[in-house]
């Protein structure tokens, strides 16, 4: 991550360094330290317990298993990637069968969530609505980190007039919140609508973020002592670029990549929501929020399930997201 | 600073004409014939569209399209609906409701959220810090259109505490408090976060231990000294959140049926007003450009040590 | 303690006054998630008006954690107090009300800190910094106050202090803010000024003026000074005794010049051989083998005892007292005598 320096004597002074504000940036920057407990080490410590000196990522993991959030949130995920791909072991059910006699029914023996006004099993539409929302988030956020890092990396490494537009064109998608150009894209194809094409609207509109994180390692790696050293000495740039620029913005990337991949699945749900996002054959948990909105005075757990699912999900992502950043960030360890 | 400012105004016309654009094509380009989109499977009387066409220059290039618009947009004309409505007075209506209720989000997310990561930076590590980041992670968490309908639903209809929906075209404060609420509430989590990242990284910094050492009450060195200086990356995203508020009014606005900008380009969407899209889309960039140039002087403002040449 | 005996035959054999500040067998420990730190065990020293205590010793060696603690600045947790008095004219500040202990900070002992670029608030106006501690303490207005500042910036030579009053920290040269500092302590007159590394991060040419300048004000004003360095050069100049510390203790208190001729401790031994001397140019610099200790596993006996050229078995075992090895000075090791005479054993 980018290190600021105590003493602001360098700081920016025209908004070529200006960090963006769009909407997703400042996700992960609110997020900053959440862990309460760290104790800042003081001068008073004198130097470290001997011990085998570990790589960066090694001490990473060692701080990762110690993160009980990481535990939390990886046995989410885990179970709900693993709900996504064989949903058939946690229901029975056909999410797709529903009977009109069966409407409205309450959570029972046999429904463990209830039926909606349709008439099917909510268990079932829950369980088989995670792989609609696992993914749109992985493969939006596989999409965006690739988009966002060859346009940064581009950026940073040719720099000049080709860095100026790229920097306005990223400028020109930040001007757009998620959300907005993701629903105007959309509203473009109101017929043929897929999983892929939310995929698209959402990576159109996600990768900027990425991007400048990217184009950052490499500015900052290209100006490093070590590398105009190496290029002295008759190394070739492309190559020690691809050596020293993947190590340095790999953790960043991991971390706002994860903390993006919860925000893309609330942004699917919140488009499935509007009625403008899945076609109505996915089973999705926005669509099925949206028509138990209709019957919330008189059957609120149909609200309930899915919102629940919906939102430990993002959480889950956010959570880790948090773990890994601490761990990576060594200003806490 | 003059000339930083002119700078930035300068560079904030390919960023204005960039996005307008984007938005142009998505919506005039991007899923074919917006003509004949408007009228879905119905046929539209051609005598109608041709006009149409003809206004809307869909015979010409995109690029020539576009330049028509844009000249159009400097001028004040945004177009006009399918009903011959022009757009403008559409967003002239739409606006001042939508910035009303950004104001009362606002409010309510500098508040809360401030004092929040104030008392949970002051008390990290303490029950009254976990509180705050769990309850941020959850609001975070659930998203905003399952917090809207399960607050309408306890607050507004259950317990009656604030009106459930507003008043159609002309929304009192009152009707706002709650849409307020749920559309302020992610901002607020993050305002919470942020003041108490900012707070428990300063709290430490030297220049409060030597407000400490020259004895001054506690209270004057959290509120002069630590909450002043940990305020500034707080005050910078308060000041772009504002304009990303009234952009974000999507769905609250349509949970609680307020009249404001973000119903109207929901409504304009399904209904493919591809013009009032434009128009109010393009008008929301713009607030957001300047709201990012006003945050830039801000802080400046704020840390004296930034300067702008 | 023998600490006390010692502040009564003044160096100088001018006649001393009352102990200002007197700190009395102090342990501080900083109990963290990792272990205990044990930064301060037993630590007695003190201070009379007019008077100069160095105290010497290397990062870690509990000289700053001290300080803080007679500050009451001290980060509390993971900081606890678990032993000891602070006297201040006689009266135990440890037992003393926040707000009593508050309006001595700044008033009547005040601190000068190592690094004035971070320990001025960056977002505020040099005046007001100032200004502050006279409407804090004195409850002046906005104005009078700002001429107090312009007249403290005069007084510690600040060129064209009217015109710079308004500047803010970090337009100013790093000779500049310390002196700002030192005026923020000269403030309200106080009795006693405790600095830290007051010079450390200053460029070489500029330390000694600045060091010359705290030294003038605190002989005008006859104020006790409590000088935290590990710069034994700085020490040499000002200072009339100096405390070394090593591990959270007191191993070595004499005069300056008793020091300097003939330590009584292997450790100061090991300092003053490490100073390098013009007369012995060209020899191989002397360097203490081994690191400072870990303060969560000190090892038992003399701290000490594993960097030490001296240890015998009893090192290891029995922990040395400070005891006074000859008239007016002190040394926390079995083999002071051997030392002082020069034996090495």
């Amino acid at each position: 991550m980018p290190e600021y320096e105590k003493d602001h004597e360098h700081l920016p002074t025209g908004s070529q360094e200006q960090p963006g504000f769009g909407d997703q940036e400042f996700r992960t920057v609110a997020l900053a330290d959440t862990e309460g407990m760290t104790v800042e080490k003081t001068d008073v410590y004198a130097e470290p317990a001997p011990g085998k000196p570990r790589g960066a990522w090694g001490e990473a993991w060692r701080e990762l298993r110690r993160s009980p959030r990481f535990y939390v949130s990886a046995a989410l995920l885990l179970l709900l990637v693993f709900m996504a791909l064989w949903p058939g072991v946690f229901s029975s059910a056909d999410p797709n069968n529903c009977p009109i006699v069966d409407t409205d029914i309450k959570p029972n023996a046999d429904h463990w969530f209830g039926t909606n006004t349709q008439g099917c099993d909510i268990y079932a539409r829950t369980v088989y609505g995670a792989r609609a929302s696992i993914t749109v988030g992985v493969v939006t956020t596989a999409l965006v980190v690739l988009l966002g890092g060859v346009i940064g990396a581009f950026a940073g490494y040719f720099g000049g007039w080709i860095d100026a537009i790229l920097a306005r064109v990223t400028d020109v998608f930040f001007g757009i919140p998620l959300l907005l150009g993701a629903l105007v894209f959309m509203s473009a194809f109101p017929e043929d609508r897929t999983i892929w094409l939310v995929v698209g609207a959402l990576g159109v509109f996600g990768w900027m973020q990425i991007a400048r994180i990217m184009r950052g390692s490499v500015v900052t790696v290209k100006q490093s002592d070590y590398v105009v050293a190496a290029r002295a000495l008759g190394a070739g740039t492309p190559r020690i670029l691809m050596r020293h620029v993947l190590p340095n913005a790999i953790a960043p990337v991991i971390v706002v990549a994860t903390i993006s991949l919860g925000t893309f699945i609330a942004t699917e749900a919140t488009l499935s929501f509007l009625g403008i996002g899945l076609p109505p054959t996915e089973v999705s948990w926005g669509a099925d929020i949206s028509s138990a909105t209709t019957v919330i005075r008189d059957q609120p757990y149909q609200l309930f399930f899915p919102s629940l699912f919906l939102s430990v999900t993002v959480l889950s992502f956010i959570l880790l997201g948090d773990a890994v950043r601490d761990a990576l960030d060594p200003k806490l360890r | 600073m003059g000339r930083y400012v002119i700078r930035r105004l300068l560079m904030m016309i390919p960023v204005f004409i960039g996005t307008t654009f984007l938005i142009y094509y998505m919506v005039y380009q991007l899923g074919g014939d917006p003509i004949s989109a408007m009228f879905g499977d119905r046929g539209a009387d051609p005598v109608f569209v041709a006009q149409k066409r003809a206004e809307l220059h869909l015979d010409d290039s995109l690029i020539v399209q576009y330049w028509y618009y844009l000249k159009g947009l400097l001028q004040g004309d945004f177009g006009t609906t399918l009903n011959g409505i022009p757009v403008a007075d559409e967003l002239k209506r739409a606006f001042p409701i939508s910035i009303r209720l950004a104001l009362v989000a606002f409010a309510i997310e500098v508040v809360i959220g401030v004092t929040a990561g104030l008392i949970a930076g002051l008390k990290r590590g303490k029950f009254a810090d976990s509180v705050v980041l769990v309850v941020t992670l959850v609001v975070i968490s659930i998203p905003v259109f399952v917090l809207g309908y399960v607050l309408q639903y306890f607050m507004g209809l259950q317990w009656g505490w604030f009106p459930a929906t507003a008043t159609p075209g002309d929304p009192t404060w009152e009707d706002l408090i709650l849409p307020g609420i749920v559309l302020g509430s992610l901002s607020l989590a993050f305002v919470a976060r942020l003041t108490r990242t900012s707070i428990v990284e300063n709290i430490r910094a030297d220049y409060v231990r030597t407000a400490t050492a020259k004895g001054l009450p506690r209270r004057r060195v959290v509120t002069v000294h630590l909450l002043r200086n940990s305020l500034i990356p707080v005050v910078t995203f308060l000041g772009a959140d504002l304009g990303s508020l009234m952009a974000g009014a999507i769905v609250t606005e349509g949970i609680f049926n307020v009249d404001g900008v973000g119903r109207l380009i929901y409504l304009s969407v399904t209904r493919h007003e591809s013009s009032t899209v434009v128009g109010a889309v393009a008008a929301l960039v713009m607030i957001y450009l300047v709201m990012n140039l006003i945050v830039d002087l801000l802080y400046a403002v704020l840390d004296p040590r930034i300067r702008y040449a | 303690m023998t600490t006390n005996q010692l502040t009564k035959t003044d160096a100088k054999g001018t006649v001393p006054g009352a102990p200002l500040l007197e700190v009395d067998n102090l342990h501080v420990e900083f109990r963290t998630r990792d272990g205990v730190a044990k930064a301060i065990n037993g630590v007695s020293y003190s201070v009379a008006a007019g008077e100069t205590l160095a105290v010497l010793g290397e990062s870690g060696s509990g000289k700053s954690v001290t300080a803080q603690t007679i500050m009451g600045i001290l980060d509390m947790p993971p900081g606890v107090i678990t032993k000891g008095e602070i006297r201040f004219q006689g009266r135990d500040m440890l037992k003393m009300s926040g707000e009593e202990r508050r309006k001595i900070r700044g008033n009547k002992i005040a601190m000068i800190f190592q690094d004035a670029l971070s320990a001025l608030n960056p977002v505020y106006s040099v005046g007001f910094q100032l200004g502050e501690m006279f409407r804090v303490h004195k409850g002046m207005s906005r104005k009078d106050a700002k001429a107090k500042a312009i007249e403290l910036m005069d007084l510690v030579k600040i060129p064209a202090a009217k015109q710079r009053v308004s500047d803010y920290p970090h337009q100013f040269s790093g000779g500049m803010r310390q002196r700002i500092m030192i005026a923020m302590a000269m403030a309200l007159d106080p009795e006693l000024i405790i600095a830290d590394e007051p010079t450390t991060a200053l460029d070489v040419t500029v330390q000694a003026q600045v060091m010359d300048l705290l030294a003038d004000l605190q002989r005008e004003r006859n104020m006790g000074l409590i000088l935290i360095t590990h710069d034994l050069g700085v020490v040499a100049d000002v200072a009339d005794k100096i405390a070394v510390m090593y591990a959270g203790r007191i191993v070595e208190e004499a005069s300056v010049h008793d020091l300097y001729q003939r330590p009584a401790h292997p450790y100061t031994e090991g300092l003053l051989a490490s100073i390098p001397r013009l007369d012995l140019k060209g020899q191989d610099l002397y360097a203490i083998k081994g690191l400072p200790p870990n303060l969560m596993r000190i090892p038992t006996g003399c701290a000490f005892n594993p960097r030490c050229p001296y240890a015998q078995d009893v090192c290891r075992t029995d922990v040395p007292p400070l005891h006074e090895v000859a008239p007016g000075r002190g040394s926390a090791c079995h083999f002071a005598k051997e030392v002082l005479d020069g034996n090495r054993g």
